[in-house]
């Protein structure tokens, strides 16, 4: 047998024909008879709707109009509480919140009927800040507008923080983040009584689609069937909104015994669809005098929006993180997701993680002022080792060598050289101060503590006569590589090349449940699946005795042949069996919050013009350790995609509000990063092999978007000197934070 | 009146070229006309009238992909796939008129093409291939 295949820069999948155009997405189908589904959405963030108004000046009778009366099962999109509509009857609880919904054969006919409906609504008082809703003085969700709370508690942090020589408080926000994914979101529906519902759409997670659906239309499972186009982007943004849009497109069908399709403007996208969930969070942190770590007492709170969705999940990934991959014996951190009157937040990129990190990050370097030592001296004394334990209690047991990952990230990027060399040449004055600056920090793959376990997915693989080998899984692949690094997994597993294995489209007709794709799982868990059902697959063709141990891939298809002539069929499954020795108690919230941890360090170096006070990214170094890497070109396209995006959520993406929506809901004046903007992205994998991964490899999607943000900040906190503690580090708020630190 | 875009995508069948914002920002939906780079979404059909049109239906010759695209399949420049038409046309186009461009002129040519998904750096590497390419099929 060749050389693996894992490890190589094998070519994408469907790079051939996503180059050439003939990759389809769902806006690229357009089945005779067709309906362009809208939808007709609160105009106020929150009230009791008091009519529905129809402009008598068109003939309603040429439309599919589909209200919440209209529902057949339950009008509540499955996720963790369901407490979301699909479409609001009696009261508004965000602005977008969708009432209506129209179809029409002619799109501009049905864009025309969308602006004459009117929703009446008389108004109630809305929340829209984290402190609102915590002061409750208007009560929106459950008793005390908190979806969900978690509590991490080592130690005993009160004791340790009246001990200590040194403690330093603070208190970091940041922002909505924009998905942005360029594909806006879809779906293509068909459904009557009859023939049960299918959907075609962009999404990230077929079977959540699927669930959902049944439950709107109160039919069994079998009736429903769920097909993923080709995706152009997902991020997390395609993880939960699809279905709801699934639904709606299916209730439009079902009305109208038509295909209908809707697929969501630019606008429409950024105002009604999830974005990353703001936050504050604050810190007490106290240190000895040689600047070891005694407590850390945080506070992280996140905007959840009007409706819970993820923001539970969301919170938990968030909160474990918080602590970050330091030795402290004394933790608290107690953490809220909160309602508040805006459109439900959701899951994005990090998934929580991103804006604790920040914070702590930040922390971090005003605690290693407070004691006199560099950032990097300080962390040096500070990080997890082998054999040490987690805020949640996690005993680390993989070989983690933090310090080291440290040591190439400076060196890379010149760091020690640069940053005195910047402190220098500053203090001579000008307009233009550099700084560098980092961060360290580490990220859980797969699911939080018993998820993995609860989830219990299956992938399956076959072969046809022929030797077609197909991998059955419903993972999607939306940019990120499944379709590429899974076929390299099998193929190492079976000893043939990447280009013999068909991934077959996730279709809940024809894949088993693999799970969703997010939390970093689908190489890490998913691929795990994926080898271990092609290692069976090719044990039955050894133990049958058609295939010797050591083979070529002529000899492998002749075996399948015959195999498949003396069975019928030749098809393995694999289900998930969580790795020995994991534990995890939910309602305490400690134990093994994740099997595995990626651990990074990542540093920005930057120039702030202090006339303009624009900060410009000059260089980004990012290090990692990530288990063994699948596909190099792959692997270090998702860490440079995410650093782009933490660029973008540090500096650039700024969400303005006003009365509870998006203002500026336009890529021309909500600014992600193009070519101009970023600087170099330097991207190095430490590797090391992790036993419970396929070929070793851990998970890496999410790692990316945690480090950028406070890395940036740090480097302008070096060029400025000012405390900045916000997110998005627009020119606004750096000049802000530089008077404020003046005066 | 009709967009170019929508002519191409539902008229021609031509759905290779996107739509990303519909406002002229993203650059999915880039195409050439008469060799010059333009925005579909913001082109009214009838201005194309009579003209020569290339989308990425038309840049791969017979089956054989373009260098650029062959460079962007080696290099990793196409994730999701939603930019890559418009990034593949902004690319040809800029290699035709700067057939040794340096990294800043790919990124100035780039500029009007957004990408959320590639952090655009095995963009630049895959356009530079294609340069590099080019250049040395010509000796
Ligand atoms: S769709 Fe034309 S520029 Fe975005
Ligand atoms: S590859 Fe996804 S937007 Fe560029």
């Amino acid at each position: 047998m060749d050389a693996p295949q894992t490890g190589r820069s094998v070519r994408r999948k469907e790079g051939r024909a996503k180059l050439t155009g003939q990759a389809l997405y769902v806006d690229d189908v357009a089945p005779a008879g067709v309906l362009h589904g809208v939808t007709v959405r609160s105009p106020i963030a929150r009230g009791v709707v008091t009519g529905i108004h129809f402009d008598p000046a068109i003939d309603w009778d040429e439309f599919t109009i589909v209200t919440a009366a209209d529902i057949p099962g339950v009008n509540r999109v499955k996720l963790i509480v369901d407490d979301q509509p699909y479409l609001a009857s009696d009261v508004v609880n965000h602005a977008e919140e969708p009432v209506v919904l129209v179809a029409h054969a002619d799109r501009a006919r049905a864009e025309d009927a969308r602006r004459r409906i009117r929703i009446d609504v008389d108004p109630r008082p809305p929340v829209f800040t984290i402190d609102e809703a915590l002061a409750k003085r208007e009560v929106i969700w459950g008793e005390d507008n908190v979806f969900k709370r978690y509590r991490v508690s080592k130690g005993d942090v009160e004791r340790a923080l009246g001990l200590a020589a040194i403690v330093v408080e603070g208190e970091y926000e940041t922002g909505a983040q924009e998905q942005l994914y360029i594909e806006p979101n879809g779906m293509l529906a068909v459904a009557d009584p009859e023939h049960g519902i299918t959907v075609w759409g962009s999404m990230q997670c077929p079977y959540y689609i699927h669930a959902a659906l049944a439950r709107l239309f109160a039919v069994p499972e079998e009736r429903v069937r769920v097909v993923q186009m080709e995706t152009g982007g997902g991020f997390g943004g395609k993880e939960e909104y699809p279905s709801m849009l699934a639904g709606h497109a299916a209730l439009l069908a079902w009305k109208s015994k038509r295909p209908v399709k809707m697929i969501y403007g630019r606008a429409e996208d950024m105002v009604a669809t999830t974005k990353r969930h703001p936050s504050r969070t604050r810190h007490r942190t106290a240190i000895d005098r040689e600047g070891r770590l005694l407590a850390m007492d945080i506070d992280f709170v996140i905007d959840g929006g009007a409706y819970c969705t993820l923001s539970p999940v969301v919170l938990s990934r968030g909160t474990i993180h918080a602590a970050g991959p330091y030795s402290c014996p004394n933790v608290r951190v107690s953490a809220r997701a909160v309602a508040t009157s805006v459109p439900p937040h959701g899951a994005f990129r990090g998934f929580g993680a991103p804006q604790s990190i920040f914070a702590l990050e930040r922390q971090m370097d005003r605690v290693a002022a407070a004691a006199g030592l560099s950032p990097e001296e300080f962390r040096r004394r500070n990080f997890i080792r082998p054999g040490e334990t987690l805020a949640v209690g996690q005993t680390i047991k993989e070989p983690v060598n933090m310090p080291a990952l440290l040591d190439r990230a400076l060196a890379m990027s010149s760091y020690r050289a640069k940053r005195e060399r910047f402190t220098r040449e500053n203090g001579r004055g000008g307009p233009a101060r550099k700084g560098i600056g980092f961060a360290t920090f580490m990220h859980g793959a797969g699911f939080t503590g018993s998820g993995e376990v609860h989830l219990r997915s299956i992938v399956s693989v076959d072969v046809s006569r022929e030797g077609n080998v197909r991998v059955l899984a419903a993972s999607t692949e939306i940019g990120q590589g499944t379709n590429t690094i899974f076929s390299q997994i099998a193929a190492d597993a079976l000893g043939i090349d990447p280009d013999d294995i068909e991934i077959v489209r996730p279709d809940t007709s024809e894949v088993p449940n693999s799970g969703p794709t997010v939390a970093s799982r689908t190489c890490m868990v998913v691929g795990k699946l994926v080898e271990t059902a092609a290692l069976s697959i090719r044990h039955t063709l050894v133990d049958s005795g058609y295939l010797g141990a050591v083979y070529d891939r002529e000899h492998f298809f002749a075996a399948c042949e015959r195999y498949v002539d003396a069975f019928g069929r030749l098809r393995a499954s694999s289900q998930y069996e969580p790795p020995s020795g994991l534990t995890w108690d939910d309602e305490q919230y400690v134990g093994d919050a994740y099997g595995t941890y990626a651990w990074a360090a990542y540093v920005a170096e930057v120039t702030v013009d202090l006339t303009t006070w624009t900060t410009r990214v000059d260089d980004f170094v990012a290090v990692q350790e990530v288990g063994r890497v699948i596909n190099p070109t792959l692997a270090a396209g998702q860490i440079e995609g995410g650093v782009a995006q933490g660029i973008g959520w540090a500096l650039y993406e700024d969400v303005v509000w006003r009365e509870g929506r998006m203002l500026n809901a336009q890529m021309t004046n909500y600014i992600m990063p193009a070519s101009m903007d970023l600087p170099d992205i330097r991207v190095y994998f430490e590797e090391v092999p992790y036993p419970n991964g396929p070929g070793g490899a851990k998970g890496i999607g999410e790692l990316p978007m945690d480090g950028a943000a406070p890395a940036i900040v740090n480097a302008v906190a070096q060029a400025t000197g000012a405390n900045l503690t916000r997110l998005p580090l627009t020119p606004e708020r750096l000049m802000a934070a530089m008077e404020m630190s003046v005066a | 009146m009709a967009r170019l875009l929508d002519v191409l995508r539902q008229q021609a069948g031509l759905t290779g070229t996107k739509e990303g914002c519909g406002e002229g920002e993203c650059g999915a939906c880039a195409v050439r006309i008469d060799g010059e780079l333009v925005n579909s979404c913001l082109v009214p059909a009838a201005h194309a009238a009579n003209a020569s049109i290339q989308t990425i239906e038309g840049v791969a010759a017979r089956g054989d992909l373009h260098v650029v695209q062959e460079a962007f399949l080696e290099h990793g420049g196409a994730q999701c796939g939603i930019c890559t038409p418009g990034m593949v046309l902004a690319a040809v186009d800029l290699l035709e008129r700067f057939p040794h461009p340096t990294e800043a002129q790919v990124r100035a040519a780039l500029a009007g093409n957004l990408c959320r998904c590639t952090g655009y750096m095995r963009i630049f590497e895959s356009v530079l291939e294609a340069a590099r390419r080019i250049s040395a099929s010509r000796l």
